[in-house]
Order: C-alpha cells, then structure tokens, then sequence
C-alpha cells in the first residue's frame, strides 16, 4: 500500500512534463496504475492521478471516456454493477479503498455523492437531510434540526426552505433540488465531495448557484467534479484532469491546461475541435 | 403500405378494441345486476309481523308492547281462520262420507296454512322454522297460492311429462262450511300479516339459526374476515420478503433463484382445490396444526394460494422503485438493509399494497382451499384468537352449501343472494380502500 509522505506533486502521463507549482498540494485521493473493468471492458485504464485535499478537481473528457466510472470508483459505487472489478491501486488518505479492511458504509460517509439528476428521496426537506444523521445514529431532533439548518446553508438553500422544511422534497425546483442533495451530503460531514456533472439538468441560474457553493466549499471539502462545460470547470476548479478513452491525458492546474495545455489531445479537445 | 390500408386496419382495430371494452362492460352489468338488485332483496323487503316478532323473540330487537299490540290484532283478523278451521273439522268428524272426501285436503290446507300464518293456536313445534309464519310478504304471496290452489299432476298424455295442474280449492270445497275461507284470506291476509317496508340492516349483523330460515350472516362474515386475516398476516410477510430477496439480493442467473421463479410461477397456475387437498394432508393431517378444519389450517392453506400473486405484486413494486433512490441512500452510508427498509419500501408501498388489497379479495372468495381445511355449516361463535383452531362458517362455503345441501332451498334464496351480494361487497370496499389508500400514498411520495 502506498503510504503518502509529505509533498506529493501532481502527475501527468508523461513524466517529462514540467513539474507544475503544486508543489504543497496534499494528495487526498491517489490513484496509481488504476484500472476499472466492467467485465472484459477496461472503461477506466491505468490512471495514476492524485485528487489534493481542500482543492476543486475536475475531470473533463468526451462522452464515454470513464469520468462517471473514475469518480465511483471513490466511493465504491461500482460495486452495485454486476461484473465490475479494479486493479492497480486507489488510496483514500493512504489507505487502499478496495483493500479488505475497508468498511464500505464507513468510506461512503467519509466519501458524499452527488448526481448528474437531483434525486431526493420522496420525504419531506427536513427528512432527506436528516437521512445520512439518522443513518448514522443522531436521534435527538434537536441536534437534528440543528444539523439540518447548518448543511442548508451551507448548501446555500436555507433561505429557500427554512419555512417549507416539512414539505415534500419532490416539490422543490430542480436547481433547488440539486443543492438539497449537496445539503444531503453535507449533512453527515464527508472530507470529500464528488459530484457527476451536477448543473447538467439545470439551467444557467442555478448552475450559477452551485458553481459559488462548489467555490465556497473549497478549502473545507475536496471536491472532485466531472463536468462537460469547459467554462465550468475553468471557473471552479484549481485542478483539471482529461481523460480520453480511459485513460488520463493530462492533469494539471486548471490555468496551465486552458493557457498552456502540453499534449495536443488535451489542446483539441478544449478548443472544441472534437468531442 | 397505402395509407389507406393502413387507416383500415387503424380503423378495425379501434373498433375491435372498443368491441372488447364493450363486451367487458356488458357482462359486469349482467353479472352485477342481479346480483345487487336480488341481494338488497335481503335487505329491503316488505317484512310481516312475524319478522317483527322473530327479531324480538330470537334477538331482542324492537319495542315490546308495540309488537305485542301488532301480534294481538294480526291474531284478532286470523281468528276467523281459525274458527272455520275449526268448524269444517267438527263437520268431517261427524260425518264419514265429509271425511272420506276432504280428509287429505283438510290436511293439505292446513299444512298451508301453518307455513303461511305459523302454528294454529295452542300448538308449539321443536323447530324454529315451523313456529313463526311468514317473514317476507313476497314469500307469503307464493305461500298463499299453495293454500288457494291444489296442486295435481297430470300423466294423461303418455309422450308427454307430466303436466302440473292447478285447481282452486274454491271449488273443491264448494258447498262446505269451509268455502268462504278462500275468499277471507286473500282479502283479509294484509291483515293477518301487516306487511310494512323494511331495512333489515341488521341482516349484516344478526346471527342465524342453524338452517338460516331467520336472523342474517355474521357468523359468516365474521369467519370470512378471520380467515382473510390470518391469511394476509402469515403471506404478506413472507411475500415480501421473498420479493426483496429476489429484487434485492438473488442474483440473476443463479440456479436457484432460477427454481425459486419456476416453483413461484407453478404455484400460481395450481388449481385451488389442489392445494385444498394439500392442506388437509399437510396442515392437517401430518402437521397437526388442529384436531380437524380450523381457521388456522384454512388461512395456512389459503397464504400458501396467494403467495405467488403477493410476491410477483410487491417484487413488480419494488423493481419500480427509481436506481437513483438506491444510490443516493447508499452514497450516503446506508447498508443495504437500512436502504431497503427506509427508501425503497416506502417507496413501494402503493404497489405492495395494492398486491395485498387483491390478493386479500381473492382469499375471501375462494371457496376450494377451504371445504377440507376450514369451513364448516355449523359453528361456534368465536374471538380473532380463540377461533384459530375452530373450524368456522364462511361467505363462499355458506353460499355453495346453501344452495347443494340446504332442505329448503326455495325458502333461502334471498339469503343466498345477500351472501353474494356482501362477499361481492366486501370485495368491491376492499377495492376501493386499495385505490383511495394507493393514490393518497403516492400523492405523498410525489408531494
Ligand atoms: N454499467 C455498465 N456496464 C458496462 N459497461 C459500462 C457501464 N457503465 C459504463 N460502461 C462503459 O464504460 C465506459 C465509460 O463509461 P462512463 O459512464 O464512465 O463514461 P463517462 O465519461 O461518464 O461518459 P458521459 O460523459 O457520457 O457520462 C463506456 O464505454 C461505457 O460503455
Ligand atoms: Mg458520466
């Protein structure tokens, strides 16, 4: 198992690539020779990439290329997937997440989720974000209702629901929705948040609400978010990795890569020219 | 194709659709009509002052002195009857030739007339059917026929069967002192038996005696809800359990779960006298459950003949649940089992419901599954607990029985038809909570 010392440096396929100035940035995830199959399929191919702690990551790529499948390899959403197996190495804080120590329901606490659609459960606001607590073992409604109000606003919802906090959930508006999921997943206090293109079913308002919460979550979570919308990752994210056909390009501060990107892959796909 | 091929057979099979919705529509009236119009026959009907007294005598309902006061009047306009009965009788045992012509007559007349108006004054009968007259006026009406007209039949024409003959007894007795008796009581038996509009409401609560002629059906009722009980407490469990394990956990392609699917499918498709006979020989006769039929063999018997229906309904409900509730309670830290009970349950429950409200209709209507393991035409009256290892009266065994094994089925048919019509009933309310209960839950889960 790779055990993680000091400053870790961000890696790009090639290692003649120029070190970029990441050079204090904490590796929070790291991947080492990575791979994730469904069966004989190899959607995600050997991908060493360190996700740093605190920092906003994005992962970009065409369709089909195993962003989703990266970002559930983290939380081990692909589990549920009948035939899907890894290899190589994928460390949480240093320690192997498919290793056989590892409690799943504690990783994915450790670990939230948000989706590409807002999925609420069909219970009232308060209930959905109190779901993860409860889970996990916070019974008395007061130290409820006080984690309730805490991810809202940090979800930056409060405002909208502290008065319709026992309505159903299903009732609220998309982008509404999508923040009570960021809430949901707040609530029971991960260190790393991945979202899977989590604007792409709103509209331009409310994916202007999520951006600012994604930029005022960083520092307190790591964020790794995959998204289509170059623009988005370019205004949210320190880090941006491109994946093309499974395997990662290239993964560097998100400047170097829209300025300065080094493989000329990476340069076609942000300027549009395939995809 | 041609466009207008095409709009032909658009056409055609519009019209055959519609054919079908039609023909589905036709026969529900036809099967509904008679059996709601004759059912509330048990209910609604032009009661005599006998049912009046029955109800006070066997169940102690309605005011006392006022059903006294009737009986005494009806008594006063009988009593005419009674005193020409009682003539006619002196007359033929005066004279040998009187006698020797109307003696079977007489008796003829009289057995009429205590069937119409009860027991002539004086006699007390064992059976509680021959000691109150009629209760139902449409009843007296065919009574009164018998006492009006003899009844012969006639075998002259030997290619054909024999011909039913009425002759008045008017003429019959014609010249006797009896003859203006079958002019005063059809004139006069509104009198005798003061028929009034009824709502026997009570029909629904009121027991019976042992061979139905008076009272209602909640013994009968009373069993059917305990065997639908107990059947829907031990299949529903077991029923969804089944399903989540098979929605949930089992995974596709395995051996056994590909055995479990085909034993669920062949005991959907087992004829219910089949497992009738299953459960006499299993619960009964090797497990012992009871002494012989008992609620509890029956309900077994019949959880094991919904099962299939209950676990296809609730695996279809879970299967329906939305992936993304899954994994967002997953995402979350759930464990599988906590995801299951708190998300995807709740999230099936209008369609395990309704699953539980059908299969719940089809237990309280089968009749197969429950003439060896549970029902019986005489019972005790019993409690939910009490009566597990009783053997117990139910909706659709009383209705067959009644109408195979009863003496006088004529006499009960509007006994029949109102078992009918309740069981038709019950299944028709069960229905309707299952749809008012269903859509109230899903308007909660879509908010
Ligand atoms: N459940 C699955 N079973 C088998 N193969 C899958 C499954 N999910 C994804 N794949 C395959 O893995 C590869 C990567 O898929 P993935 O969903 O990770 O792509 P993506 O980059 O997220 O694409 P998109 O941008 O369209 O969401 C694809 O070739 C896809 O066909
Ligand atoms: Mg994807």
């Amino acid at each position: 198992m790779a055990v993680m010392t000091g400053n870790i440096t961000i890696q790009s396929c090639k290692p003649t690539d120029p070190q970029p100035s990441t050079a204090d940035w904490k590796a929070h995830v790291r991947a080492e020779d990575f791979s994730v199959f469904y069966h004989r399929n190899e959607a995600v191919k050997k991908v060493t990439l360190d996700i740093p702690v605190g920092q906003v990551t994005a992962i970009i790529g065409p369709s089909g290329c195993g962003k989703s499948t990266l970002l559930r390899a983290i939380n081990r959403m692909n589990d549920l997937i009948p035939g899907c197996h890894t290899t190589g190495l994928l460390a949480l804080d240093g320690v192997d997440i498919y290793g056989p120590q590892i409690d799943v329901t504690a990783l994915r606490r450790k670990v939230g989720m948000v989706f590409q659609k807002p999925n609420p459960f069909p219970k009232t606001v308060f209930d959905n974000v109190a779901y993860g607590p409860r889970i996990h073992g916070v019974r008395r409604r007061a130290h409820l209702a006080e984690i309730v109000e805490r991810s809202c606003r940090q979800a930056a919802l409060w405002e909208e629901v502290k008065d319709r906090l026992h309505e159903n959930a299903l009732g609220l508006s998309g982008g509404q929705q999508q923040r009570l999921c960021i809430a949901r997943a707040l609530a029971v206090e991960p260190e790393l948040l991945l979202m899977d293109e989590p604007t792409s079913a709103l509209d331009p308002i409310a994916t202007d609400r999520i951006e600012s919460l994604i930029a005022e979550l960083r520092g307190r979570y790591t964020i790794a978010i995959v998204t289509h919308n170059m623009q988005q990752a370019a205004r949210v994210s320190n880090l941006t990795a491109f994946m093309y056909m499974g395997e990662l390009v290239e993964a560097a501060v998100t400047d170097r890569i829209f300025t300065n990107p080094q493989q000329r892959l990476t340069q076609e796909y942000i300027t549009g020219r395939f995809g | 194709m041609q466009l207008a091929s095409r709009k032909l057979i658009d056409r055609s099979f519009t019209g055959l659709s519609v054919f079908s919705i039609v023909l589905v529509a036709g026969a529900l009236v036809i099967i509904l009509t008679p059996i709601v119009g004759r059912g509330m026959g048990a209910v609604f009907f032009r009661g005599t002052v006998e049912h009046r007294q029955v109800q006070l005598d066997l169940f102690g309902h309605g005011r006392g002195e006022d059903i006294a006061a009737e009986v005494a009047a009806a008594e006063e306009a009988r009593r005419q009857v009674y005193v020409l009965i009682a003539e006619f009788e002196q007359e033929l045992a005066d004279s040998i030739r009187a006698r020797r012509q109307y003696a079977e007559a007489m008796e003829e007349v009289k057995a009429g007339l205590r069937e119409l108006l009860g027991p002539f004054p004086g006699e007390t009968p064992v059976l509680y059917r021959e000691r109150y007259g009629q209760t139902r006026w449409d009843r007296a009406q065919i009574k009164l026929q018998r006492v009006l007209y003899a009844e012969t039949y006639d075998y002259s024409d030997p290619t054909q069967m024999g011909q039913k003959v009425l002759t008045p007894r008017v003429e019959e007795f014609a010249g006797t002192s009896l003859e203006p008796l079958f002019t005063i009581l059809p004139a006069r038996l509104e009198e005798m038996l003061r028929p009034r509009p009824t709502f026997y409401w009570r029909f629904f609560t009121n027991t019976a005696t042992a061979d139905y002629s008076f009272g209602g059906i909640w013994p009968d009722i009373l069993g059917t809800f305990y065997l639908t009980f107990w059947t829907i407490l031990f299949a529903v469990p077991m029923g969804i359990i089944s399903a989540i394990y098979l929605v949930e956990y089992a995974r596709e392609g395995n051996r056994i779960v590909v055995l479990v699917r085909t034993c669920i499918n062949t005991l959907a498709g087992v004829p219910s006298i089949v497992f009738g006979l299953f459960g006499l020989a299993f619960f009964i006769n090797t497990l012992r459950v009871s002494e012989g039929r008992s609620v509890l063999a029956g309900s077994l018997t019949l959880a094991l003949l919904i099962l299939p229906l209950v676990i296809r309904s609730a695996e279809e409900a879970i299967r329906a649940v939305p992936h993304t509730y899954k994994e967002a309670s997953l995402s979350l830290g759930a464990g599988q089992w906590r995801t299951i009970v708190r998300v995807i349950l709740p999230a099936a429950l209008p369609g395990v419901l309704t699953g539980v409200v059908i299969s719940m209709g089809r237990a309280a209507g089968e009749t197969a599954p429950i003439i060896f393991t549970a029902a019986v035409s005489v019972a005790r009256p019993m409690g939910l607990w009490s009566g597990l290892s009783e053997p117990t009266h139910a909706l659709p065994w009383s209705v067959y029985t009644l109408c195979t094994e009863h003496k006088t089925v004529d006499e009960i048919r509007h006994v029949q038809y109102g078992m009918v019509f309740t069981l038709v009933l019950m299944v028709l309310l069960l229905n309707s909570v299952a749809i008012l209960l269903r859509a109230r839950i899903s308007r909660k889960l879509r908010g």
